[in-house]
């Protein structure tokens, strides 16, 4: 067995184990820390596909981002990370159908495709030729992801301001903030 | 002069002939020249720490009118010898509420992350484990990694100020990823290229240093650095003054090194960085190349100490705020003003 393949079913095997670490594990922490394992695992799969900078987007936005807000919201809910909360509800037997089927279909179509092996060189992973199509062909989807993007961070906005300005939730009705005043900080 | 690539490429041939003699392939070559380079470049950076340690408290020994340590050696250059042989020995505790796993992988995930860094740092000419041709896209990535760690390290501890550092680290981390991208990216609009060797390469002589032509991104880029590295006055994730120690406060002995040492690593990773985007890497007169990248880089390093020792530690809220409302936009602006200035130069 050649060094790539060696190391494509490490990164497999790992990639497997952690992914069945998320959806198994008691703690939600631990799933977490798995998450990321398992998204820094396909970034592995990236570099042995000779597309490093799709690896590098990989751990810089699943990683470096998605993953760190993902801990911050279990670490954020209360009581969520002491281990009592149960990984499934009485839906069971709907999920099971559902992703057995959504795994028949991903087999069946993995098996139609013909993956023909061309000898054509692999495009530098530098990024140039990716950058030159979102600029010209890919013009359009490129600004609506963008334009999607801006509208979901405007909404997280607005459902996180929903009830308004902290004081004016205060009972005792003071126009202050509830803040340090000047002069306090400085005695401190 | 005393160039080292041609003893590297040299030893590199001898690693060659001596794998092929005992009869293994070429991707054992491979794989026993990087583990050899690997190996190589965390000693240097081991030795660098331990030198950093000493030279951190000679300066704010200097800046505070002491004499800091002038026992163990010459004006107590082995004292961290002495206190890594210390931390070696201590017993290594393990509280009894943590959770076991993450506790104990959390210092190594930081370590690592720190160290990866160095793959892509070309420390002078033809000194690069590799040169990947998104090197510096690679730096930002790896060191997200740091971010991991300490949470896993908040969090696992068990205690409330871990928990308030690890919260603190990640989101002045997050925070000064972005406006340390934008400046890294005016670089490499001028560059064309993500390799470091390349960005190293355009800037041979002193005025083509990317200084000169991207002063505001040096300027963020350093500020950004100097938050990634959680150094003061960017240092509230660790903050002693209010939340102990923060994420470090249940480490003890070799997973407390740990943390030590990266940190001190991710601070030379940064001023490495600084050096390759803006002060032209390796190039230099007289001097070998590697001799010029340490130098400006030693450099950097000082100024991140001198900056720690002069100024006071900011708020939670001045941070976040400096870093959104403030560096965020000067970033965008000036990736706009160097998008303008390459199409008029074109």
């Amino acid at each position: 067995m050649d060094t790539i393949s060696l190391a494509f079913f490490a990164i497999a095997f790992l990639i497997i184990v952690s992914s069945l670490m998320v959806v198994s594990s008691k703690n939600i922490f631990h799933s977490a820390v798995f998450l990321i394992l398992a998204l820094f695992g396909v970034a592995g799969i990236f570099v042995l596909l000779e597309a490093p900078l799709l690896a590098a987007a990989q751990v810089l936005i699943y990683v470096g981002a998605i993953s760190i807000l993902l801990i911050f919201a279990v670490m954020l809910t209360a009581r969520i990370a002491d281990g009592t909360v149960r990984h499934t509800n009485e839906q069971v037997p709907t999920g099971l159908v559902i992703s057995l089927g959504l795994l028949a279909v991903m087999l069946y179509s993995i098996w139609e495709t013909p993956f023909a092996i061309n000898g054509a060189p692999v495009a530098d992973g530098s990024g140039k030729k990716l950058g030159e199509l979102f600029l010209t062909q890919f013009a359009l989807p490129f600004e609506i992801v963008s334009v999607l993007l801006l509208a979901a961070l405007i909404a997280a906005l607005v459902i996180a301001k929903k009830d308004g300005p902290i004081r004016g939730r205060n009972p005792v009705g003071s126009s202050e903030e509830p803040r340090l005043k000047k002069s306090e900080t400085i005695t401190r | 002069m005393f160039e080292l690539d041609k003893l590297v490429q040299a030893i590199g041939r001898l690693i060659e002939s001596a794998v092929t003699a005992l009869g293994l392939g070429p991707t054992w070559v491979t794989i026993i020249q990087l583990a050899i380079a690997t190996v190589v470049v965390v000693a240097f950076a081991s030795l660098l720490v331990l030198f950093f340690v000493w030279w951190e408290r000679k300066i704010s020994a200097r800046i505070q009118l002491r004499l800091g340590p002038m026992r163990v050696g010459w004006h107590g250059i082995l004292q961290t010898i002495a206190d890594a042989v210390k931390l070696l020995q201590k017993e290594d505790i393990t509280p009894a509420a943590v959770d076991r796993g993450v506790y104990f992988w959390a210092p190594i995930v930081v370590f690592v992350a720190a160290l990866a860094v160095y793959v892509t740092v070309p420390f002078g000419r033809g000194l690069i484990v590799s040169d990947l041709n998104i090197g510096v896209l690679y730096i930002l990535a790896i060191t997200t990694f740091t971010v991991i760690g300490l949470l896993m390290a908040g969090w696992s501890s068990n205690n409330k100020y871990s928990l308030l550092g690890g919260f603190r680290s990640a989101a002045q981390v997050v925070s000064y990823e972005v406006p340390m991208a934008l400046a890294v990216l005016g670089v490499v609009m001028f560059a064309q290229s993500l390799s470091t060797v390349t960005i190293v390469a355009h800037q041979e002589k002193f005025y083509q240093w990317y200084v000169w032509r991207q002063p505001i991104g040096f300027l963020i880029f350093f500020v950004a650095a100097t938050a990634e590295c959680n150094r003061t006055p960017f240092d509230l994730p660790e903050a002693d003054s209010e939340i102990v120690a923060g994420y470090s406060t249940e480490y003890s002995g070799m997973k407390f090194a740990m943390f030590f040492l990266a940190e001190f690593l991710s601070m030379f990773g940064a001023s490495s960085v600084a050096t390759i985007l803006f002060f032209g890497g390796w190039h230099g007169p007289f001097l070998p190349s590697w001799i010029w990248f340490l130098i400006k880089t030693l450099v950097g390093v000082f100024i991140l100490m001198w900056l720690r020792w002069t100024y006071p530690r900011l708020r939670v809220d001045q941070l976040m705020g400096f870093a959104w409302k403030f560096l965020l936009p000067l970033g965008f602006l000036n990736l706009i003003v160097t998008g303008f200035i390459l199409l008029l130069v074109k």
